[in-house]
C-alpha cells in the first residue's frame, strides 16, 4: 500500500468509528437533553449566588462571565470522563470485537472513540452558550474565536474521555468504574480555575492545578469566549498543553485497549 | 495450490495461571474447508479462536493464518479473516445498515464498492426490508445473519465463528448452516466453526476435530470418526469413547473456573 493511501486508510478507519458514534446519538437524542441540564444549573443557580460574592472574580469583570467558561469545561469533563462505562458496555455485549478483529490500526480506534467524544461535547458548549448569553454574560460570536473554543472542547473532551478509557482497561467492570469516575471528577473540576481563581489557592492546591489540563481548557475557553477575553497562559500554549496530554492518552490507551477482550 | 492450508498450527498453547485452556494443539484447514472445532462449554474452543483471530496472544506455539504468522503479522492476518464472535456483536443502537457500513469502512472496502456490497448483502441475509431498523428490534436469528454479513462484506480467505447457532431456535440455527456452506461455495472461504451441538457438527462439517479440556482427542471427518466406533453411532457416543466420560464433562461449574481463571489471568 502506498503512503498516501495508508493514510487514506487510516482516516477512513477513525471516521468510521467517530461517524458510528455520532449516528448513535441521532437516533437517541435523549441523552444529550438530559445532559443539558447539569450546565443550567450551575450557572442559574451556583452562578447567580455567587455572583453575589465580592472579589471572586479577578479584575473587575462580572462573575457570571469568569464562570461560563468554567462551566462549559465542566460540562463536557462530566460528558468525558464516564465515556469508560460505554467502553466496558462494549466489551461485555461484545461489541469491542467486532472493532478488534478488524484491521484497523488501535490508535484510529481510540482517536476517533476521543473525536467523538468532542462532537457530543459540543452539544453542550451550544447549550451553555445559550444560556449564558440569556443571562447577560458578555460573549465574543467572532467566528475565529467560536472556532478556537470548538477546537478546545474538542481537544479537552477528546482527552479525558481517553483518559477514563485507560481507566476502564484498568478496573475492567462497570461497578469498579461506576465508584472510581465520581472519584475523579472531584478532584479534576475543584483543583482547577474553573469557578475561582488559582491566585485565591494555597500553593500546594496551585501547583496542583497547573497541572491540571482543565485548568488550561478553562484558561483557553476565557480567552476566546468572552468579548474582551484574556489569557494568563497564552492560548498557543493552551492548545498545545491540550493537544500533547491528549496524543499521549491515546498513545497509552492505543497499548491497553485491545487487552480488554482477553 | 488447493492443498495449501490456510490455518496450520504448530503446538499451539495458551495458559491462564495453572489452567491450560488450550493444550499444544496442531492442526490444518484447507481452503474451501469447513472445520469443526466440537467440545463441551470450556473445553477451550474459544480461546482457540480467540488467538486465531490475533484477539489473545499464545502462551507457546506458533501458527500462520492466511499465510501470516500469528505472532508477527497479526494485522495481515486480520485483513484476511472475517469473525463472528460467540456474543452478539452487532451495535444494537446502530440499524443494519449503518453496521453493514462500519465494517466496510474499517475493513477498507473500495468505496465505489461499498454500497452495492452492503446492498447484495443485506439481500443474501433476507434483511433488506429491515436495512433501516436499529438492530436491538432485530430478532436472535437476524443479528446473526447481520454479523456474517458484517464479517464477509470484504471477501476474508477464512471465517471464523465461535457458536453461531447457539440461541437460535432451529429456524435460525438452518439458516446459519446455509449461509455457512454459501460463504464456502460463494467466496471459497474456509469457515472454521466451534459448537457443542454434535448434530450440527455432523451434518455442516467436512472435517472436525474433538476437543476435550484444552486438548484434540480425535480429528477426522464425522463418517470416519463415526465407524471406527461402530455402526450407527452418533458423534455422541464417539465424544464419549474418547473421553471416557460420561456426563459429568462441561459442567456448569467447570465453565465457570475455566472463565474465571481466563479473566484474572487475564
Amino acid at each position: 500500500m502506498s503512503g498516501e493511501s495508508a493514510v487514506l486508510g487510516y482516516f477512513t478507519q477513525l471516521l468510521a468509528v467517530a461517524d458510528a458514534e455520532v449516528r448513535k446519538l441521532r437516533h437517541d437524542p435523549w441523552e444529550l437533553f438530559s445532559r443539558a441540564i447539569q450546565p443550567m444549573l450551575w450557572l442559574i443557580l451556583f452562578g447567580e449566588v455567587m455572583a453575589r460574592v465580592r472579589g471572586l472574580a479577578p479584575g473587575s469583570g462580572p462573575y457570571l462571565d469568569f464562570l461560563a467558561p468554567g462551566i462549559l469545561a465542566q460540562s463536557a469533563l462530566f460528558v468525558a470522563i464516564f465515556y469508560g462505562i460505554s467502553a466496558i458496555w462494549e466489551r461485555d455485549l461484545g461489541v469491542l470485537h467486532r472493532y478488534l478483529a478488524s484491521p484497523a490500526p488501535r490508535s484510529a480506534l481510540v482517536a476517533g472513540k476521543a473525536l467523538s467524544s468532542g462532537v457530543r461535547a459540543l452539544s453542550q458548549a451550544v447549550v451553555v452558550y445559550l444560556c449564558a448569553a440569556a443571562m447577560g454574560v458578555h460573549l465574543s460570536l467572532a467566528p475565529a474565536n467560536m472556532l478556537a473554543a470548538t477546537l478546545l472542547i474538542a481537544l479537552g473532551a477528546g482527552l479525558f474521555s481517553t483518559f477514563s478509557l485507560i481507566i476502564a482497561c484498568i478496573v475492567r467492570t462497570r461497578e469498579r468504574f461506576m465508584g472510581i469516575g465520581q472519584v475523579l471528577t472531584m478532584p479534576i473540576f475543584f483543583a482547577s480555575n474553573a469557578i475561582y481563581p488559582i491566585a485565591l489557592m494555597p500553593r500546594w492546591l496551585r501547583s496542583v492545578a497547573l497541572a491540571n489540563p482543565l485548568t488550561y481548557e478553562v484558561d483557553g475557553l476565557r480567552t476566546v469566549m468572552l468579548a474582551g477575553g484574556r489569557s494568563s497562559y497564552g492560548l498557543g500554549h493552551d492548545l498545545a498543553a491540550l493537544a500533547l496530554l491528549g496524543v499521549l492518552m491515546i498513545a497509552i490507551a492505543t497499548r491497553m485497549y485491545p487487552r480488554m477482550t482477553e | 495450490m488447493n492443498d495449501e492450508p490456510v490455518v496450520e498450527t504448530f503446538e499451539l498453547t495458551r495458559r491462564f495461571g495453572d489452567l491450560t485452556a488450550v493444550d499444544a494443539v496442531s492442526l490444518r484447514v484447507q481452503r474451501a474447508e469447513i472445520f469443526g472445532l466440537i467440545g463441551p462449554n470450556g473445553a477451550g474452543k474459544s480461546t482457540l479462536i480467540k488467538m486465531l483471530t490475533t484477539m489473545l496472544p499464545p502462551t507457546s506455539g506458533r501458527a500462520t493464518v492466511a499465510g501470516f504468522d500469528l505472532a508477527t503479522q497479526p494485522a495481515k492476518i486480520r485483513r484476511r479473516i472475517g469473525y463472528v464472535p460467540q456474543l452478539l456483536s452487532a451495535d444494537g443502537e446502530l440499524t443494519g445498515y449503518e453496521n453493514l457500513l462500519l465494517s466496510a469502512r474499517l475493513y477498507l472496502v473500495p468505496r465505489a464498492e461499498r454500497e452495492r456490497r452492503i446492498a447484495d448483502a443485506l439481500a443474501l441475509m433476507g434483511l433488506g426490508d429491515d436495512r433501516d431498523r436499529l438492530v436491538r428490534h432485530y430478532s436472535g436469528g437476524m443479528i446473526r445473519r447481520l454479523e456474517i454479513a458484517q464479517s464477509t462484506l470484504h471477501r476474508p480467505a477464512i471465517v471464523l465463528m465461535d457458536e453461531p447457532t447457539e440461541g437460535l431456535d432451529p429456524v435460525g440455527r438452518h439458516a446459519v448452516w446455509d449461509h455457512i456452506r454459501d460463504l464456502r461455495g460463494r467466496l471459497g472461504a474456509a469457515v472454521i466453526v466451534t459448537t457443542h451441538y454434535m448434530d450440527e457438527a455432523d451434518v455442516l462439517c467436512d472435517r472436525i476435530a474433538l476437543i476435550d479440556r484444552g486438548r484434540i482427542r480425535a480429528m477426522d471427518t464425522p463418517a470416519a470418526l463415526k465407524s471406527e466406533v461402530g455402526l450407527n453411532a452418533t458423534l455422541d457416543d464417539v465424544f464419549a469413547k474418547l473421553t471416557g466420560g460420561g456426563d459429568e464433562r462441561g459442567e456448569y461449574r467447570d465453565v465457570r473456573q475455566t472463565r474465571r481463571a481466563a479473566r484474572e489471568h487475564a
